[in-house]
């Protein structure tokens, strides 16, 4: 019996030529568009190296001031004195770190000019984040504390300086600096905002020591909890700590407010516009990201049950005869099942295999450097489960509903769909 | 089967005592549509003996057609009822339709309702997939046997588009005999045919009838044709005329 089905089941999708090359498509097209955006967030948020730790790691992206109009803002990341001054020793958390956004910067090498990203850390900030070294190994506390020019670089700065040969031991001049390469990372995808760069050297390396005297400036503060249960004590803390700045000039900026966030919140944010002084909505976020997937899915989708249903309207003649014949209604729906789990497991097949192909175009752009897409197999699954939902609902519903008919009413159907 | 008792004891039943394959009681059918209200049988009243060849006779729009589908349990009756093999269908599941649809009854269309997909041995299977434990082998076999018989056997792997009208209407002969159903209802299977073709189709009913037992009840507008059966049943806007 099942085999027979199959055999109706290819015979039909192959006689329907035009039918099964639109559902195929359709099918096809809307995994990919979920498998691409699913995989974009899952390299920008999901746990990754270096990010493993993620789930149990707060930051204070950015800070706002204000005037005491309150007419006048000034939002930007904070600036070292303010986490140097008023964040130490904070209780409940495991490590706490310092580290500016990654800056273009310039080297010479070999007459030629090589822009890099420069990311200044202190010690702290390579055992919160977990690289993967393919040499040496990080910059230390002691590093930051005694200034020394050394710097870790990622494979693709190796590549470029030193033709891909061992480089630690090694020197390389950045921005008219000379830094003593110590490791070599894998490329961290442009994607990971917070660890990215293609170099990382000693914050205490600065030409000036101007920074060590700005409330606002480059610096994110990444603070690790040992779970993320304390994250809502970390967070009261940090409230806490921000009312005891002193500013400067009070008649300039006298407030001052900040979050302390997780990675996603901090996305969030942006994506939501929220200002630094309220709270981020990740829920908001999800629901934006949510509704766009779905936007570019219903496309497709309803494409998909609109071709679903003329191909089962089509063959009420088929369903008239076999009803006939003694095909019980659940038998009829059964082969529809059959028939349109196949139909959507090849589109599935051919949905994985373009979302491959897609990934790995996309990832050989400049559009997200260093990125390496996963497919994520279990959305992967849940995007087939939709499929198949939608093609029982839309293929299975008008079949059940005809085989309810009796073989007359369907028989003739047929006759007026122009199907003898 | 043999009737029972209590269905002998019906008005109806005149043929007491003797097999009754088939038997409607009074049977109406009404369509309705938004504002027209059309009767296609008023009253019909219906015995056929196990093994009987009949026929059934009259102008096109009598009712002929909708008769047939009510017996062939393709379409159920305004009210009335039907008994098929001393059951009383009316009640009938959807399950159990199809299974005395599969068992007991093989259909000829006046439109010969063959589908387009399938190659004419898979036509001719139809009703044999709804045959529990049924190997695919022993259907290949059957569906042979009985295009054999409409002398089609040379042609299992065409397509309908690629048959004659005689031929699809023979394999539409095929496809009704296959699971040797015990009733054959053939409307105006020889309609669309010239009258040598009709002449054979003829033939092969009148064997079916006569060696196998099949019960047939054959709709058609051929006089000629009528003349062959044991009985003619002649409708007349819906009603009975005797
Ligand atoms: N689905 C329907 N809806 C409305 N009226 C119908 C329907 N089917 C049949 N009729 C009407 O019922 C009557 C009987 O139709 P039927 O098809 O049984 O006639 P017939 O005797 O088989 O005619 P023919 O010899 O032309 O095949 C006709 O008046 C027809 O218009
Ligand atoms: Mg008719």
């Amino acid at each position: 019996m099942l085999i027979n089905y199959l055999k109706i089941a290819v015979k039909v999708l192959m006689r329907r030529k035009f039918f099964t090359f639109i559902s195929l498509f359709a099918i096809s097209f809307t995994l990919v568009i979920l498998m691409i955006g699913v995989s974009l967030l899952d390299s920008t948020f999901g746990p990754g190296i270096p990010e493993t730790r993620i789930d149990r790691t707060l930051g204070i992206f950015k800070i706002e001031m204000r005037c005491p109009e309150e007419e006048c803002t000034w939002i930007s990341p904070g600036g070292y004195k303010l986490f140097n001054r008023y964040f130490q020793n904070l209780p409940n958390i495991e490590l706490m770190s310092l580290s500016t956004e990654a800056d273009l910067s310039y080297s010479y090498h070999q007459g030629e000019k090589i822009p890099s990203y420069l990311k200044r850390t202190d010690g702290e900030f390579w055992k919160i984040m977990e690289f993967s070294f393919v040499e040496g190994g990080p910059i230390t506390t002691e590093d930051e504390r005694n200034a020394n020019f050394v710097a870790v670089i990622n494979t693709a700065t190796r590549h470029k300086f030193f033709g891909d040969q061992q480089a630690v031991g090694r020197t390389i001049e950045v921005d008219g600096q000379r830094f003593r390469v110590v490791g070599v990372v894998d490329n961290v995808p442009y994607l990971r905002q917070i660890p990215f760069a293609d170099i990382w050297v000693p914050i205490s390396t600065y030409k000036t020591g101007l920074y060590r005297d700005q409330l606002m400036g480059n610096f994110i503060a990444l603070i690790m909890a040992p779970s993320s249960a304390d994250f809502p004590a970390i967070r009261e803390e940090v409230q806490a700590r921000l009312k005891q700045v002193e500013f400067p000039d009070p008649k300039q900026w006298n407030q001052i407010s900040a979050h302390a966030e997780t990675f996603f919140e901090r996305s969030s944010r942006e994506m939501t516009g929220t200002p630094a002084r309220e709270a981020s909505q990740p829920l908001r976020a999800m629901v934006l990201i949510f509704a766009a997937i779905m936007l570019f899915m219903l496309l497709p989708t309803i494409n998909l049950i609109n071709i679903n249903v003329s191909r089962i309207m089509e063959r009420a003649g088929e369903i008239g005869v076999r009803k006939s014949f003694g095909a019980s209604s659940w038998t009829l729906v059964g082969q529809f099942v059959l028939e349109n789990v196949l139909l959507t497991l090849i589109g599935g097949a051919i949905g994985l295999i373009l979302s491959r192909f897609a990934l790995d175009a996309i990832a050989k752009t400049d559009f997200f450097p260093y990125a390496s897409f996963q497919l994520n197999y279990r959305i992967f699954l849940y995007g087939l489960a939709m499929a198949v939902f939608f093609g029982l609902l839309s293929g299975v519903y008008p079949a059940w509903r005809m085989s309810r008919l009796h073989p007359v009413d369907a028989l003739r159907g047929a006759v007026q769909g122009g199907v003898r | 089967m043999t009737t029972t008792s209590a269905a002998i004891s019906q008005p109806l039943d005149t043929q007491a005592g003797v097999e009754l394959m088939i038997r409607l009681e009074e049977v109406e059918k009404v369509y309705r549509t938004d504002r027209i209200e059309t009767v296609a049988l008023t009253n019909v009243n219906l015995a056929v003996r196990t093994g009987e060849f009949i026929s059934i006779m009259g102008p096109s729009g009598s009712g002929k057609s909708t008769l047939l589908n009510i017996i062939g349990l393709l379409d159920v009756p305004s009210s009335g009822k039907v008994v098929i093999n001393g059951r009383t269908i009316n009640s009938y599941s959807d399950r159990n339709l199809s299974r005395v649809r599969n068992e007991e009854i093989g259909f000829i269309f006046q439109t010969f309702h063959l589908i387009n997909d399938l190659s004419v041995q898979d036509n001719v299977e139809i009703p044999l997939l709804y045959r529990r434990s049924m190997t695919g082998g022993e259907r290949r076999r059957l569906a042979q046997e009985a295009l054999d018989r409409v002398g089609l056997s040379s042609r299992v792997h065409h397509f309908p588009s690629q048959l004659s009208g005689g031929q699809q209407q023979r394999v539409a002969i095929a496809r009704a005999i296959v699971g040797k159903p015990r009733v054959l209802l053939a409307d105006e299977p020889t309609g669309n045919l010239d009258s040598q073709m009709g002449d054979e189709i003829m033939d092969l009913l009148e064997g079916l009838n006569e060696q196998a037992g099949t019960t047939i009840i054959m709709v058609t507008h051929d006089p000629r044709q009528a003349e062959k059966t044991e009985r003619i049943h002649r409708l007349f806007d819906g009603r009975q005329v005797n």
